[in-house]
């Protein structure tokens, strides 16, 4: 379970000063759900799903994850998420299996239990095929699968994707949607963040709409609806923000 | 044991991956295994070149005046090594311009003062710094210096006196210490400079690479979500750039001294008409050299790999790394500087006393207190040095500077 309490994040900047970029959010996420962030470009959503993520420090506010709190054990709280974003690379002189490989030996998988992982995440995302590319050489759906399998390695409980589909053919962010998907039926707590409304409406049990930095509603998409009156997510999603 | 294991994974990848990474190879490999060949054969059989067809040219010498002193200018117009061209009064810029190597102006009434015992100043006129500009200048000097002590040994036979007289005394000058001493003096003065500037260069690229070129690459992000914590990812990367550090310098080392041996079978030395390259250097010294770069290269691996972390780009980071390399040349320079010996205050001052140090045991010499004390301090830097980049690798500020 995900578990944000009031997380803040404010940035300095010399032009522009002080940027709350994360402004008092809370929410929960269940296990066997999907919880999407949903927010224009520069709402705070990357930087929300970061914190989850521990690459950055909450400024206020706490969050934990499977009972891990990310200030004071974040390194506990990475052995238990998998986080797949745009900003997420590959080494591009390593193989698809050295990659997952050295997610596998860094999240502390045994030799024995790495190879059980490996066989049965290639298996299943069908990447046999080009294991023993290297990354740089893989076209931009199979680097995806990758990137997935490096989540996948350690089989945590929690994912984190934020804008997982982004710049990708439709093809390659099917695999995407339908690996999410599974997720959630394998009980897994799953957060999402995107700016597309039609993959929220797809995807999501829970929707929490973010415009700066701010949690402007939160609930199924049917509350989101009965809330503003209207039907389509877009009319929703503007309704919501210019609600302010 | 976790930290260690990972740190060894951490490691071993960046190992993997910077050993298919062609620039580390070019960086790590082929340049310490072809500047030093490239730098002694090539240069070094360039310069020999240069100087035996310098002294094979017969130099244009200009001779001013004279008119009045024909016994000199005779004798001097008889000298096989030099070529007299017609006198002009724009010599100084002829030799500057290199159409005369060098110019003699003989004093009015030359011939005479010299009959009659008075003192007459010649003038010779040369570029200097020029090569070929000596060598016109040599053969007018020698003339002349043979002529004084000639015309000495005339006026003391003219006046009954000895030849003695000439030389009240002699002086000898005997080379007590031992060939390994002298030699490790010559070749430790250029080594332990060569050395400190090829482990900074061996460890430029991957510390630039495993930093800023990761951020670059957006490989970083997909680091710091492991569990491993931040200083164990600094330690397995520092040690990858310790690594390539001291790869780099072993395999210059390796091929300077096949250089040395090289230069010597080809008896390159002498064609010069210099004397013999002597190559006394034992190899426990050049071992106990090396041991004293092992904090050196790990503070130049930390402090590298701190300013990459700091820069957003990989140009960026070379921006900062090109100064560093400046400033720590300058240090380096110590060993060649004459005169500039080990004490206790520059045995502290980082680069300057690994340097000092190193020249000192290259030629023989052991101070076991001082060596202590710079592998020591060395030791601290480094200490210091790898907490400033882990320090850096945990401030978000710097992971995410935009």
């Amino acid at each position: 379970m995900i578990e944000a309490r009031q997380l803040t994040k404010v940035f300095r900047d010399r032009k522009r000063g002080e940027i709350r970029a994360v402004d008092g959010v809370s929410f929960r996420c269940q296990p066997g759900q999907v919880f999407g962030l949903l927010g224009v470009n520069g709402a705070g959503k990357t930087t929300c799903l970061r914190i989850l993520g521990t690459i950055l420090q909450p400024s206020s506010g706490t969050a934990s994850i499977g009972g891990f709190d990310v200030v004071t054990q974040p390194e506990r709280v990475r052995a238990n998420i998998g986080l797949l974003s745009t900003a997420t690379a590959l080494y591009g002189r390593l193989t698809a299996q050295e990659t997952v490989e050295y997610f596998g030996r860094l999240h502390g998988l045994t030799e024995s239990l790495l190879r059980q992982r490996l066989e049965s995440i290639f298996n299943t995302l069908d990447m046999n095929e080009f294991r023993h590319r290297r990354c740089d050489q893989l076209s931009t759906g199979m680097k995806q699968k990758v990137s997935i399998a490096r989540t996948l390695v350690h089989d945590p409980p929690v994912m984190i994707f934020d804008e997982p589909t982004h710049g990708l053919d439709v093809l390659t962010a099917r695999t995407v949607v339908g690996f999410i998907r599974d997720c959630r039926e394998r009980g897994k707590t799953v957060i999402f963040s995107t700016h597309v409304m039609r993959e929220a409406e797809k995807l999501c049990d829970v929707i929490a709409i973010i415009h700066n930095g701010r949690i402007m509603a939160e609930g199924t998409l049917a509350a989101l609806r009965e809330r503003t009156g209207a039907q389509d997510l877009d009319d929703v999603f503007v309704k919501l923000v210019e609600g302010t | 044991m976790s930290g260690l294991r990972n740190i060894g994974i951490v490691y071993r990848k960046e190992l993997l991956d910077s050993l298919r990474d062609r620039r580390t190879i070019i960086s790590m490999i082929v340049v310490p295994m072809l500047a030093m060949p490239v730098l002694m054969l090539g240069m070094g059989s360039l310069a020999i070149r240069l100087v035996t067809q310098a002294r094979q040219e017969v130099p244009k010498v200009m001779v001013l005046g004279g008119e009045d002193s024909p016994k000199t200018l005779t004798a001097l117009r008889a000298l096989k090594t030099i070529e007299i061209v017609p006198a002009s009064q724009d010599y100084t810029n002829l030799i500057s311009e290199k159409r005369v190597r060098a110019a003699v102006e003989i004093p009015v009434g030359f011939d005479a003062a010299l009959q009659s015992g008075e003192k007459r100043t010649v003038q010779i006129y040369v570029y200097e710094g020029e090569i070929k500009s000596s060598f016109g200048a040599q053969p007018i000097e020698q003339f002349f210096r043979q002529l004084s002590d000639t015309t000495l040994s005339e006026r003391l036979a003219a006046h009954n006196f000895p030849q003695r007289l000439l030389k009240p005394l002699e002086i000898r000058k005997t080379n007590v210490a031992p060939p390994r001493k002298v030699s490790g003096n010559l070749i430790g003065s250029i080594i332990p400079y060569l050395l400190i500037l090829m482990c900074m260069t061996g460890a430029i690229y991957p510390s630039v690479d495993l930093t800023a070129g990761e951020k670059e690459r957006g490989t970083m992000e997909t680091l710091l979500c492991s569990p491993v914590a931040r200083t164990h990812l600094v330690y397995g990367k520092c040690l990858m750039v310790l690594t390539a550090a001291l790869v780099t310098t072993l395999l210059s080392l390796s091929s300077m001294g096949a250089s040395f041996a090289l230069v010597k079978h080809l008896r390159l030395g002498g064609a010069g008409g210099g004397a013999p390259l002597s190559l006394a250097i034992d190899l426990s010294s050049l071992a106990v050299a090396f041991a004293m770069m092992l904090p050196m290269a790990l503070f130049f691996s930390a402090t590298m790999l701190a300013i990459g972390l700091f820069s957003r780009t990989s140009k960026e980071a070379h921006s900062y790394l090109q100064p560093l390399l400046i400033v720590t040349i300058m240090p380096a320079v110590a060993s060649l500087l004459p005169g500039v010996e080990l004490n206790s205050g520059l045995a502290l001052i980082p680069v300057v006393n690994i340097s000092l140090v190193t020249k000192e045991i290259l030629s023989g010499t052991y101070h076991w207190n001082y060596i202590a004390l710079i592998f020591g301090s060395t030791c601290v830097y480094a200490g210091m040095a790898l907490a400033v980049a882990v320090a850096m690798f945990k401030r978000e500020s710097v992971l995410f500077r935009t």
